[in-house]
Order: structure tokens, then C-alpha cells, then sequence
């Protein structure tokens, strides 16, 4: 069955993510769809309630751009180098503009995600009891265990209106093969009500079939099916190509001014249609120099009756 | 005797206290290195664990963050980030979690959420992360930090990831399924606490280095243990088998 969801990402944009309303761009140090943070960008979309545990650069840009009114996360720094500081600009500053915050411990939000994804009312766990983050936050709640006699923290179900998930391999219709870091790529999926699928490579569907447990996200649950390679750089995708640390460390450099910050994305975010024409600005020894070896697993025989 | 930075020690005296299979839920940086160093040495059996979902990494590299690439090929095993947290923390398998942050205080609250008031920081600081949910669930916390009376504080700002709160009696009351804090190793020494307080206490002081220099860097009165040990300076193998470690020096300095 041919199938009308693979568009590009202008058209996926364009159609499923819109203003004031909440999107999870997916990807947990791996695997982040900066190519769909910057057509946002481009698109102008504004009021956004941006979630995702690890805010990381595309949504420090997305900040600095003015796409969000609202944070929801868990953990706001440059994973391996300091700080996030547009994202600092616009909540110690409100430069360009003001920015709301709810905030989680890491096991709160993707908790409030699996509680999303199979329609909880709330999930237990045990974790925030003691912190000052529950006083700051009145969606983190405490409850008696109704089976025991001890309290327990409490977290709501998080469903954004749309979330952006990057894989490395889908068919046509959206069955996605994933490896590596999995991070809250299919919790995400599952708890979205629309869900945007960027791949590396578009194979054919009997290439997924040869190994059903290694996809995490089945097409029914997919919108939209873009073809975007390389669309998660400067972060990496396992087996197709490294995280691009020294761009991770530059951005603590390009970010110091809200200007110096959007003259970079004037040059590489607005100044470009789409993630072909970024990718050509690239250097090509810095592309070579981000491509791994290969590394294979050794294959496994389903067997067949 | 070799020279040593007061950074490769801190990283010795904390791979120490690393035992042979245990699992150690490890940060980026030093506490990679201390991980690394105790699994070359006393520990080769060490699990380390990644909150990112790497478990039992194998890494070829000196990992730039807790994501990189390199913690997944030739790991064990690979989990969800709810996973993670679900099966392996909640689910009481770690044994030791290292934690940093820019304010510890005397019963080893943690702050890594921001300096000031919630509302109108001064500054923001990145945020719990794993942090709460790492100091609620393990066995041991470990800390390492340098000794400044800017990281020292009588009560964190914000307490992101509660050590013993305001002493063990309140902390008692929480029933956290974690042991609490257990070591917070500096440039000047080795802190425990308390087994009744829970109160922050010199146990060990690194060479060269007197009860006044800690107590100096400490703004409230210290406690310090009955039988105060020195701690055996680094030898010749744990230098040498740290630098091989990081040869380009990126986290020791």
C-alpha cells in the first residue's frame, strides 16, 4: 500500500504544528530533529508550550527565535558543556520575550509521558519527596498509597498536541526501526496525539518485517513520514553519523549576545529553505570527520513455518 | 613521588570507594574517570550505568556527554530513558550515584537548580535532571567537589536532590528507598556522615592538608570525626593508569 504521509518538512510543519499549541520534539542527547526546530523557526510559529526533558540547543534557538511562551523539562543545560543561554536570557531577562517554566526531575517527565502514552490519570514513583521542586510546581502531588501506609509522589499524564520524532529507518508508512539511545522516542510517539516521523533512509516495507522487535514505532500511530537525512545535526544519529561536540561547544560562544545569537540564525536557520541548502553550507572534511566505522550486529534468525 | 593535581586526586580517592560488582550510575567528567580508573584497578567487574540508557558501557572514547555514541556500542544493554529510571533505579539495582551541584550543604542537600529566588533567579542553573531521582534511589551517594566556601553552604538556595534534610530523624520520615548521601570527597578531604545526625563530618584529610585549612573552606562549624584518618596519597599505578585514562587531559585539566 503506497501512502500519502511521506511529504517534506515544510508540508509536515505547515499542517500539524501549530500556534499555541504543545510540541514534543523527541531525542535524548541522540537522535534530536533539528531540521523540524528549524522549519518551525522559519515558519514562525509563536505561543508554543515546548516539552522535552533535555531542552539541549534546538530549543535554546527556538527560545532565542520567540516560538515559545512555555518550558516544560527537566534538565536546561548544554549536556557536556555549561549552560542553555537564551534560554536563561528569556527567564532571567525576558530577552527577546518572557518565558514560563515547568519543571520535573528526569524520571518525572518521562514518567509523565508512559502515563500519557497509556492513558493513566497519574503515575507513582518514587522520587521529589524532600525536594524544593514539588512547592514550585503544584502538578507534582503526593498521594497516601492506598495499599500501605506510606506517601507517594505523584506526576500528571503529559499529551502534546504533536511530537517530532527523528529514526533512522521507516517504510513509507511510518513503521520505524530504532537502535541506539532510545531515550522517550516511543513514549513520546505514543503519548502525542500527532506525530511527525523524520528518517535518515525510507526502506521498503519488507526490510522492517525482517526484524519487527527492533521497531518501537508502528505506522498507526504516524502522521507523517519525512525523508530528512542528516536532519539531526549538530546532535548524532547511532550508525549514520557523530554528535558534532565542537558545534555544541561553539554555541556557548555563538549564544553570549541575544545578537551574535541571531545573526547565527539568520545565517544557518532563516537564510537557508531547508536542511539540503544547511547541509551544502557545511564543510565536507567536518561531514567526513563525523562518520563512524562500521559496527554490525551479529544477525539473529526469526525463523520461518 | 610523582606530583598530582588536586583534580586527579580527588578522582583517586573516589575511585576507591568503588567496589568490584557494583553498579554505579555515572555523570559525564570526573565521576567517568573516577568509574573508569576503579574498573582498571580494584573493580574490573564495575557495571556503569548511564542515564541516558546505556547500561554496562564499554566506551572506546573519553564520552562527551552522557549520550554519546560511545556508551552504546559494545554496552550490554540499551533501555528507554523511562526505563531506566522505572527498572534500574526505582527498581533499587544501583548501588552507587555520583552527583555533583554548585551548592552542598551540611547534611548533604544538593542544589543544581538555581542561585537566588525561584521566582526572579540570579542564576539558573541547569535543574535536577536525574539528580532527585539518583539521590532518592541509591544505595550510596557520592560527591565529588572542590572545597569553596561558594559550593559550601549552612542550606542549599533550593534543594534539588535531598541528602538528610534538616538531620536523619526528618529524613527517617520520608522512607526513601536510598541510603542518602555517603561520601563527599574534595581537594582537602574525605566527608562522611553522621550515622545518627546525619550531619557532614571530616573523616579523612588528604596530604599536606590541616583540620583549619577544611574548616577555613567550611562556613559552619565542621564536625570532625573522633578518629580522624589521613588519607594515603595516590601511588605510582593509579597516576599512571588515570592519565592513560584521558591522555588529552579534557577533564583532569
Amino acid at each position: 500500500m503506497d501512502s500519502n504521509k511521506v511529504m517534506d518538512m515544510k508540508e509536515a510543519i505547515s499542517k500539524f504544528v501549530k500556534d499555541d499549541e504543545s510540541v514534543y520534539l523527541a531525542g535524548f542527547t541522540h537522535m534530536i530533529p533539528f531540521a523540524a526546530g528549524h522549519e518551525i523557526i522559519r515558519q514562525k510559529r509563536k505561543d508554543l508550550t515546548l516539552c522535552r526533558a533535555t531542552p539541549d540547543i534546538i530549543y535554546d534557538q527556538m527560545i532565542a527565535a520567540g516560538c515559545g511562551k512555555k518550558l516544560v523539562f527537566s534538565y536546561a543545560g548544554n549536556p557536556g558543556v555549561g549552560s542553555l543561554r537564551c534560554f536563561r536570557r528569556a527567564l532571567e531577562k525576558g530577552i527577546p520575550k518572557p518565558i514560563e517554566i515547568e519543571e520535573y526531575t528526569h524520571f518525572g517527565l518521562s514518567g509523565r509521558l508512559f502515563a500519557g502514552a497509556t492513558n493513566m490519570p497519574f503515575l507513582p514513583m518514587r522520587t521529589n519527596l524532600g525536594s524544593d521542586l514539588p512547592p514550585n510546581n503544584p502538578n507534582i502531588m503526593t498521594i497516601k498509597n492506598p495499599y500501605g501506609d506510606e506517601e507517594v509522589s505523584i506526576v500528571p499524564p503529559l499529551k502534546p498536541d504533536v511530537a517530532v520524532v527523528h529514526v533512522q529507518r521507516a517504510d513509507r508508512n511510518g513503521n520505524a526501526h530504532i537502535w541506539g539511545i532510545t531515550g522517550e522516542q516511543k513514549d513520546a510517539a505514543f503519548a502525542s496525539k500527532k506525530v511527525i516521523l523524520t528518517c535518515e533512509e525510507i526502506v521498503d516495507e519488507s526490510v522492517i518485517r525482517t526484524d519487527p522487535n527492533r521497531t518501537l514505532i508502528p505506522d498507526f500511530v504516524v502522521h507523517a513520514v519525512v525523508h530528512e537525512p542528516w536532519c539531526a545535526h549538530p546532535s548524532y544519529t547511532q550508525g549514520y553519523y557523530d554528535r558534532d561536540n565542537e558545534f555544541y561547544m561553539q554555541w556557548d560562544e555563538i549564544t553570549k549576545e541575544h545578537e551574535t545569537t541571531m545573526k547565527y540564525m539568520e545565517e544557518w536557520v532563516l537564510g537557508v529553505e531547508n536542511r539540503t541548502q544547511y547541509m551544502k553550507k557545511l564543510p565536507a572534511e567536518k561531514l567526513l570527520k563525523l562518520k563512524p566505522r562500521s559496527a554490525y550486529c551479529t544477525p539473529v534468525d526469526y525463523g520461518t513455518l | 613521588m610523582t606530583e598530582y593535581t588536586p583534580t586527579e586526586l580527588m578522582v583517586i580517592v573516589a575511585a576507591r570507594e568503588l567496589k568490584d560488582h557494583e553498579t554505579v550510575l555515572v555523570g559525564v567528567g570526573v565521576p567517568n574517570l573516577a568509574a573508569n580508573l576503579a574498573m582498571k584497578l580494584q573493580a574490573p567487574n564495575l557495571n556503569m550505568v548511564y542515564e541516558s540508557g546505556a547500561v554496562g558501557s564499554n566506551p572506546t572514547r573519553m564520552p562527551l556527554s552522557i549520550g554519546d555514541p560511545c556508551l552504546v556500542t559494545g554496552a550490554k544493554s540499551v533501555c528507554s530513558m523511562y526505563e531506566q529510571f522505572a527498572y534500574y533505579l526505582q527498581g533499587g539495582r544501583i548501588d552507587v550515584g555520583f552527583l555533583g551541584g554548585a551548592q552542598i550543604d551540611k547534611y548533604g542537600n544538593i542544589n543544581s537548580t538555581i542561585i537566588g529566588n525561584y521566582k526572579t533567579p540570579k542564576v539558573r542553573l541547569p535543574g535536577s535532571g536525574g539528580a532527585c531521582d539518583i539521590a532518592s534511589n541509591v544505595k550510596k551517594i557520592i560527591v565529588i567537589t572542590p572545597h569553596e566556601k561558594r559550593r559550601f553552604v549552612e542550606r542549599v538556595d533550593f534543594l534539588t536532590s535531598p541528602g538528610f534534610l534538616d538531620g536523619k530523624q526528618k529524613w527517617s520520615r520520608l522512607k526513601l528507598q536510598g541510603g542518602g548521601p555517603y561520601a563527599v570527597i574534595t581537594n582537602l578531604g574525605t566527608l562522611k556522615f553522621d550515622a545518627e545526625t546525619g550531619e557532614m563530618t571530616l573523616v579523612s584529610l588528604h596530604p599536606g592538608v590541616t583540620v583549619e585549612k577544611v574548616q577555613e573552606s567550611t562556613p559552619w562549624k565542621l564536625k570532625v570525626a573522633d578518629k580522624l584518618e589521613q588519607t594515603p596519597p595516590p601511588t605510582e599505578k593509579e597516576i599512571a593508569t588515570l592519565r592513560a585514562l584521558d591522555p588529552t587531559r579534557i577533564y583532569l585539566g
